[in-house]
């Protein structure tokens, strides 16, 4: 008989869980998640960071230390088994004082007791030869060369794909609503879509960890939330070739640049604590935004013209009583995980907490763990045209001439990639279409013009593969509709 | 070069096929060149299929028509003349091997193609300024739309995007969407300007009157919120420095926020090989045939720079391909000297920045401010024109003939009280 898990939250925690956890052939694992598509809450909006594991003091937050250099090695592997973008391009923690040099040291020591590889102190010269037009007032700075990029949601997506390549049930637009419990044990979840039994239930909720937590009458820990925003500019303007970092202070790790995957520079964040009950405050702010302006000018002085933004935006990271990572199966409730309060480098440890859970639920729970005769470590990622070789491009339309439309100009993405998407989309339940979930698996919408020329056409697109009406199609979500109806809608007076 | 892709071989590439692309392509086979037309959507015209108010052509066709009209004469000539072209291409990218080899690298259904060319006119439009970059913060909402992507949904599509609508920019895109949301059913609650005037023709003011549409000048909007899709827009009045004034922020309650902020040429692919840009247009420094700074690369309509009228758009299409073929013929265009254009007081931008001296020439100029009663001078020359109103909204055509340009070095235009 099979143990039946039910992850709760299709965030990177969650979703790393689910691909881990379907390798074994005596677990049934069900991932539940209430937005339309996966990677949609706290893993939607991050510096995307893959964080080199030398910040986190292992005295304080034992966890985070642990998990986030081993998660840095894991994404190693990971990116390369299921086609995640990434880029391996290392970070330098400047110092502008001769003060921070204090701090940098402490850094490299703490690093090296978490056991990061290669970081070292870089002279002034050696610095401005690895970045050039950083702030003159730099005199020195720690490289650490195994900091890199992902894209954040396309890896949930990938992970995703893989996990129900090998056996993961999805449940998407499905909000827990209780926690079963009986004589100590979990029994299962109740959501708005029915009961779904389970003997194991992780709680991968996000911001809503502590809501879930104390739906199984757990209560020790609340969950708030932490706002930080961020400019990403066009992709004309030039960036740094490193991730960069002030030199920390003790509330934080400071306003990042960086050239993001895509090849547009972006910074933030800053960090604004906000009450519990904002947890779907995702607004930026005019305060919050021109922090982060003042903060990066620091680094990097030549920043664009406003003109040249092509987007702001604000994340939410979760922030725990206590501080640290709450990985554990609770005593009290015999099968319930909670995986909580994963902020910052939760992107990082995403694989490290998906092999802990694992330890935990057979060291904990006591459930030898089978592994599958067959188990498919790899996924392959959908079509890009923008990668692709006009050669490659002649080879992709005799499959199918829609690989030599383009629809997205700025991004160059093709009609072809944009069918795929939506295959893919299905494929691991997506029900409601948006935009948004486009988006996120072709880039389509994300460039100079953000959308203007494109949106339309993949309106029709979406509204032609799930058989809606195009006003129906979703920016992202119910509730976020592209439109009101037909044009004479309301000359007709149905609206 | 692409050994492997399909190589096709042409006088001029013309890269875009709206108006202005049309007007060029139709000229350079009139002049007997063998041309290719681009284009990326499914149906040539550009913007014009989804400009169903009338208003176009009264220069160029000595009548009013409507944008799909327009557009259908243009394309009607072209089929006629058998000028080839293909829909749903786009173009990769531009090389430039030499004066008289350029290659146009395009993809298409039936795959991707190299076109080599002796010139290129590039005549790809503009894009809208979003939300983003007017600095317009809060949620990330359904109901946010540039004005052209409504029109689109509307007009070609047929989505009615919302039902209370307010509206950023008093330009000409942003009143004739006004008034087409209103023409269907829909609440024009207010259009919002930043500077103190409107900033459209005269002609499109007059919507907001017609549909008792409140306008806001000297206003912004700067924060919009809402679940999932726009619930309201939070609008703060500025002062003559265009600084928010503090206190002065109020709510309007609407599904939707259309941003009219404006237009920027596209031009990254020219930028790409090098093209030198005006800061002021955002489009090519020109010469006088609307050849760009790398010789064969000519540019009309919204790339070169943003235009009011279709008819001007048209006209210099057809200047571009007249350029080309003189450069094909020549194998360069060659100028005696070239005289350059300054911008003078009043003046915000000016195009072509060099004349030759062997041609009369258009020059197209707009003004920073409105003004009344005016002179638009040109000292070098001693040219004088009585101009009783001039606004940034309208921009100005005036004729020069060869033998004044020949007269100077150089000249300055400028607008000053009279």
């Amino acid at each position: 008989m099979k143990t039946k898990v039910a992850i709760i939250g299709a965030g990177i925690s969650g979703a790393s869980i689910a691909r881990v956890l379907s390798r074994y052939e005596n677990l049934e694992v069900h991932l539940i998640e209430k937005a339309p598509d996966v990677g949609w809450g706290v893993s939607k909006a991050n510096t995307a960071l893959i964080h080199g594991g030398y910040d986190d003091d292992p005295e304080k937050y034992p966890t985070r230390a642990k998990l986030c250099i081993r998660g840095n090695r894991l994404w190693h592997q990971w990116v390369k088994e299921l086609e995640i973008p990434h880029v391996w391009n290392g970070a330098l923690i400047v110092a502008t004082k001769d003060e921070d040099f204090d701090e940098l040291e402490r850094l490299l020591e703490r690093g090296r007791k978490n056991g990061v590889p290669e970081m070292r102190i870089v002279d002034r010269d050696e610095l401005f030869h690895l970045e050039p037009n950083l702030t003159r007032e730099a005199i020195g700075a720690l490289w650490v060369p195994i900091v890199g990029q992902i894209g954040p949601i396309p890896a949930v997506i990938a992970i995703t794909e893989n996990a129900v390549a090998n056996g993961v049930k999805t449940h998407l637009e499905t909000e827990v609503t209780g926690i079963k419990v009986e004589n100590g044990e979990v029994k299962g979840v109740e959501t708005n879509n029915g009961f779904i039994e389970a003997d194991i239930v992780i709680n991968a909720a996000g911001l809503y960890a502590d809501k879930i937590a104390r739906m199984a009458g757990i209560d020790y820990f609340e969950i708030h939330p932490r706002k930080g925003e961020y400019w990403i500019f066009d992709d004309d303007v030039p960036g740094p070739k490193r991730v960069l970092f002030p030199t920390p202070t003790p509330i934080s790790k400071g306003i990042v640049v960086t050239t993001e995957i895509s090849g547009h520079l972006m910074i933030g964040p800053n960090a604004q604590d906000l009450p519990p009950e904002e947890k779907e405050n995702l607004a930026t702010t005019k305060e919050g935004l021109e922090q982060v302006w003042e903060g990066a000018k620091k680094l990097w002085p030549q920043l664009p013209p406003r003109s040249k933004v092509i987007r702001t935006f604000a994340g939410l990271r979760p922030e725990p009583t206590g501080g640290d990572f709450i990985i554990k199966a609770e005593e009290e409730v015999w099968g319930f995980i909670n995986v909580a309060g994963i902020r910052s480098p939760g992107l990082t440890s995403a694989p490290a907490i998906a092999y802990e859970v694992a330890e935990i639920i057979e060291r904990d729970l006591g459930i030898e763990l089978k592994e599958k005769e067959k188990w498919n470590p790899y996924r392959k990622e959908i079509s890009h045209f923008f990668m692709m070789t006009p050669e490659q491009v002649n080879e992709a339309v005799k499959k199918n001439p829609a690989y030599g439309k383009i629809v997205c100009r700025c991004n160059s993405v093709s009609e072809g990639d944009i069918l795929e998407a939506i295959e893919r989309m299905k494929f691991i339940g997506v029900k409601t279409p948006s935009v948004d979930s486009v988006k996120f698996r072709t880039k389509a919408t994300t460039g100079t013009c953000q959308g203007s020329f494109c949106r339309p056409k993949i309106v029709q697109l979406l509204a032609k593969e799930y058989g809606v009406e195009p006003w129906e199609v979703t920016l992202k979500g119910k509730g976020s509709e592209i439109g009101i109806g037909d044009v004479k809608v309301l000359l007709r007076g149905d609206a | 070069m692409f050994p492997r892709i399909p190589m096709l071989s042409y006088d001029v590439v013309v890269i875009g096929g709206g108006p202005a692309g049309m007007a060029a392509a139709i000229r350079a086979k009139e002049l007997g060149l063998k041309v290719l037309l681009l284009d990326e959507n499914d149906y040539l015209g550009g913007i014009l299929p989804q400009c169903i108010h009338p208003g176009f052509g009264l220069h160029y066709y000595k009548e009013e028509l409507t944008g799909p009209e327009f557009a259908s004469r243009l394309a009607k000539r072209l089929v006629e003349l058998g000028v080839e072209y293909k829909t749903a291409t786009r173009v990769l990218e531009i090389k430039n091997y030499s004066d008289l080899e350029k290659v146009v690298i395009f993809t298409s259904p039936s795959g991707a193609y190299q076109a080599w060319a002796k010139a290129v006119i590039y005549a790809a439009g503009a894009r809208e300024r979003h939300a983003f970059e007017i600095g317009i913060v809060g949620d990330r909402v359904s109901g946010i739309y540039t004005a052209g992507e409504a029109q689109t949904l509307m007009d070609i599509y047929g989505i009615m995007p919302g039902k209370e609508i307010v509206i950023v920019g008093s330009g000409d895109v942003g009143l004739i969407m006004a008034r087409r949301f209103a023409l269907e059913g829909a609440k024009v609650k207010a259009v919002v300007e930043l500077m103190p005037y409107p900033g459209g023709l005269a002609r499109n003011v007059m919507i907001l009157r017609d549909f008792n549409i409140p306008l806001y000048l000297s206003h912004k909007v700067v924060e919009v919120r809402g679940k999932g899709r726009v619930e309201r827009v939070k609008v703060v009045r500025v002062d003559e420095n265009l600084n928010e004034i503090p206190g002065s922020e109020f709510w309007i309650e609407a599904d939707t926020l259309i941003i009219s902020a404006g237009l920027v040429p596209s031009v990254k692919k020219l930028k790409a090989i090098g093209v030198e840009i005006d800061p002021a247009t955002g489009g090519p420094v020109v010469n006088d045939r609307l050849e760009t700074s790398v010789p064969g690369i000519f540019v009309a309509g919204n790339s070169l720079l943003i235009n009011d009228l279709v008819d001007y758009v048209a006209e210099q299409g057809e200047l571009a391909a007249e350029g080309a073929k003189e450069f094909i013929e020549n194998g360069g265009i060659e100028s005696r000297k070239w005289v350059k254009v300054e911008k003078g007081e009043n003046v915000r931008l000016l195009v072509p920045h060099y004349l030759s001296g062997d041609r009369d020439v258009y020059l197209y100029l707009r003004v920073s401010k409105p003004m009344e009663d005016v002179e638009l001078r040109i000292p070098e020359i001693g040219k004088r024109m009585k101009l009783p109103v001039v606004k940034p909204a309208e921009m100005l055509r005036i004729k020069l003939r060869a033998e004044e340009i020949r007269k100077a070095k150089k000249l300055t235009v400028e607008v000053v009280k009279a």
